[in-house]
């Protein structure tokens, strides 16, 4: 397993079309959408869709791809030994990190610094002086944490933390490839050092992820509206993307001869974490619309009233559909998540299902009626699709495909569920 | 009570890593295993000693999805038919307001459906007794039972576990089944064959 594995054809060949796709569809949207003609909110709707659906995608992907380096955190801090046959798949992905977050930033940046208050309605200074009509006292109350500073800061600021402690941690795991086997002594201190740094990055996803980066990045487009468990729905549905994405590479990586420790085992083991992570997600769904519902609050319930009456009521129960009946359904029975096909039409539907739920987190609040699941929108999709695949590829083909000297990759082997 | 009294083979492993070649060498051989009784559950036993895979989770389903109806049927005709509240000014078919309990009596009735088909299957219940092959199955002994039919070699069985690496065998005359009563009258091999049991 020591020679590098090399990219099948047919995977540059779709990269290469991914992304040649999507900016060909980023070009139209250049193009026809005017995207820096300046639009208060429902004044230039092609304009506002154009950094909506760049927002939904960017933000979505960071997302998942992020939640790889989430689960190597988590298994690394339970001392799981079950996952190191496999643990370069999430290595490979959580690679792509730094890539969309710069992406990200961008496009983030461009948004608040750019006054596009048809997005970020809380950018516009008007709101809180005193003095103008504008003025919004809740806004006003809200200014200590939703300001361009502060968003600015923190995003930069999370964006470098995942890169720089992601980084660390593969770092740990290549270089084990390099030092040869490791005696007890020797193994304990290095799982020790991953222990350490596998911490900080769960501390600090707790502050981003876990809380503040969904409030600032998704939740702030409806400004007045707010949910303390937005961010840990946020988190389920970029997590169980994550663990469906890490799921597809297994498969894709099986197929072509590699990771010759998987078995059965392993991918039912992954399989129960998108089972498992998609009725958390539903529990989330659930709690945070009951508790709105129940309560009845004007300020609460104009969320849902969007989204549940029209365009968005469909796309609202798809999301219900898609995200928690199929995997329940289809997903509860043991031979379900042994099977390798299945397990693949599962991930696809899930990662789809979850970008339907942010496409529903973000348009609503930004296009409104004008929302649209056009030819564009899937286009900015494969757009950020074709990076992912170009990164991973990129870290797959040049680093070996299996953790051959972490101490634990007995444990693996012989996993058995 | 059911079964009757049989004869067996019964032999001792201290290691589960000398238990699977056992079992599997045991059932090669052609010996019917009656059971196996480990002090702590062993993964991949089951699949080794070719016992099927149960079917206590369709169960288990069937018993949730029981509490599920009975949830929903039991409030929604309460809440619109009996006893029509106005709660809230909610109507009258809350179902979001209904979903917490309809998930707690799925999880009450599968939860409670499954320990009792258990206790079932393994014919397990107070005052219920069973025979114990040996005593110390329960602490740190792996104690494997083989059938005798009437073309076993008693001889035979107890050399080949002895083989496969087995510290202690015995032949025992045991009920197969479930009783009611008292060990003591029934279980005499212990109190005759080891002193301090």
């Amino acid at each position: 397993m020591s020679k590098s594995f090399e990219l099948p054809e047919n995977y540059n060949k779709w990269t290469k079309g991914l992304i040649g796709a999507g900016l060909i569809a980023l070009l139209y949207g250049f193009i026809a959408f005017h995207p820096f003609e300046h639009a208060g909110h429902g004044e230039n709707v092609n304009s506002t869709r154009f950094w909506a659906v760049l927002l939904q995608n960017s933000v979505f992907f960071l997302l998942i791809t992020n939640a790889s380096m989430f689960f190597i955190g988590v298994t690394t801090l339970a001392m799981g030994g079950w996952q190191v046959a496999l643990k370069r798949v999430p290595e490979a992905i959580s690679s792509v990190v730094p890539v969309l977050g710069i992406i990200t930033l961008v496009i983030l940046l461009s948004i608040v610094w750019g006054g596009r208050t048809d997005i970020f309605h809380w950018i516009d200074p008007e709101l809180y002086n005193p003095a103008s009509p504008k003025f919004d006292k809740i806004l006003n109350g809200k200014k200590g944490f939703l300001n361009p500073v502060f968003f600015t800061v923190w995003s930069i600021l999370t964006v470098f933390l995942w890169w720089f402690i992601g980084q660390k941690m593969r770092s740990f795991s290549l270089q084990s490839d390099a030092n040869g086997p490791m005696d007890y002594e020797t193994g304990k201190k290095w799982i020790n050092k991953n222990i350490l740094w596998a911490s900080l990055f769960i501390v600090f996803f707790g502050l981003s992820v876990g809380s503040t980066i969904p409030w600032l990045w998704i939740m702030s487009i409806d400004a007045h509206w707010y949910s303390t468990m937005f961010s840990w729905y946020t988190f389920a549905s970029s997590f169980v993307a994550g663990m469906s994405l890490i799921a597809i590479y297994i498969v894709f990586l099986k197929n072509k001869g590699q990771l010759e420790y998987v078995t059965d085992e392993h991918l039912h083991d992954i399989g129960k974490f998108m089972f498992a992570f998609s009725v958390f997600w539903t529990y989330l769904w659930f709690s945070q619309y009951m508790l709105i519902w129940y309560a009845n609050i004007p300020e609460e319930t104009g969320y849902f009233k969007i989204r549940l009456t029209g365009p968005f009521s469909g796309i609202f129960f798809l999301n219900l559909v898609i995200n928690f009946l199929s995997p329940l359904l289809i997903f509860m029975k043991k031979s379900a998540k042994r099977n390798w096909t299945l397990v693949t039409i599962m991930a696809v539907l899930i990662i789809f299902g979850h970008w339907i739920d942010f496409w529903q987190m973000v348009m609503p609040g930004t296009v409104a009626n004008h929302a649209a699941l056009m030819p564009f929108e899937f286009g900015i999709a494969a757009l950020f699709v074709g990076i992912i695949m170009w990164r991973v590829g990129v870290f797959l083909s040049s680093h070996p495909m299996t953790a051959k000297n972490h101490p634990f990759l007995k444990e693996s082997i012989i996993h058995h569920t | 009570m059911a079964g009757g009294i049989k004869k067996f083979v019964v032999g001792c492993f201290e290691d589960e890593a000398v238990l699977f070649p056992a079992v599997k060498n045991v059932r090669r051989a052609g010996y019917k295993i009656h059971d196996v009784y480990t002090p702590f559950p062993v993964h991949g036993l089951d699949h080794a000693m070719g016992l099927r895979e149960t079917s206590l989770h369709t169960a288990g389903f069937i018993y949730g999805i029981t509490g599920t109806t009975t949830a929903l049927t039991c409030i929604s005709w309460i809440f619109t038919k009996d006893w029509p509240l106005n709660i809230g000014g909610k109507p009258h078919f809350a179902l979001p307001a209904w979903i917490p309990i309809t998930f707690e009596l799925t999880v009450l009735f599968a939860a409670v459906g499954m320990v009792l088909t258990f206790c079932y299957l393994c014919q397990l219940s107070p005052f219920v007794k069973k025979h114990h092959f040996h005593p110390r199955a329960t602490d740190d002994l792996f104690v494997m039972a083989i059938e005798c039919t009437e073309k076993t070699n008693e001889a035979e069985v107890t050399a080949f576990l002895e083989k496969a690496g087995a510290i202690e065998i015995n032949t025992q005359n045991a009920e197969t089944g479930w009783w009611i009563g008292r060990y003591d009258k029934v279980q005499k091999l212990y109190a005759e064959t080891e002193k301090g049991y």
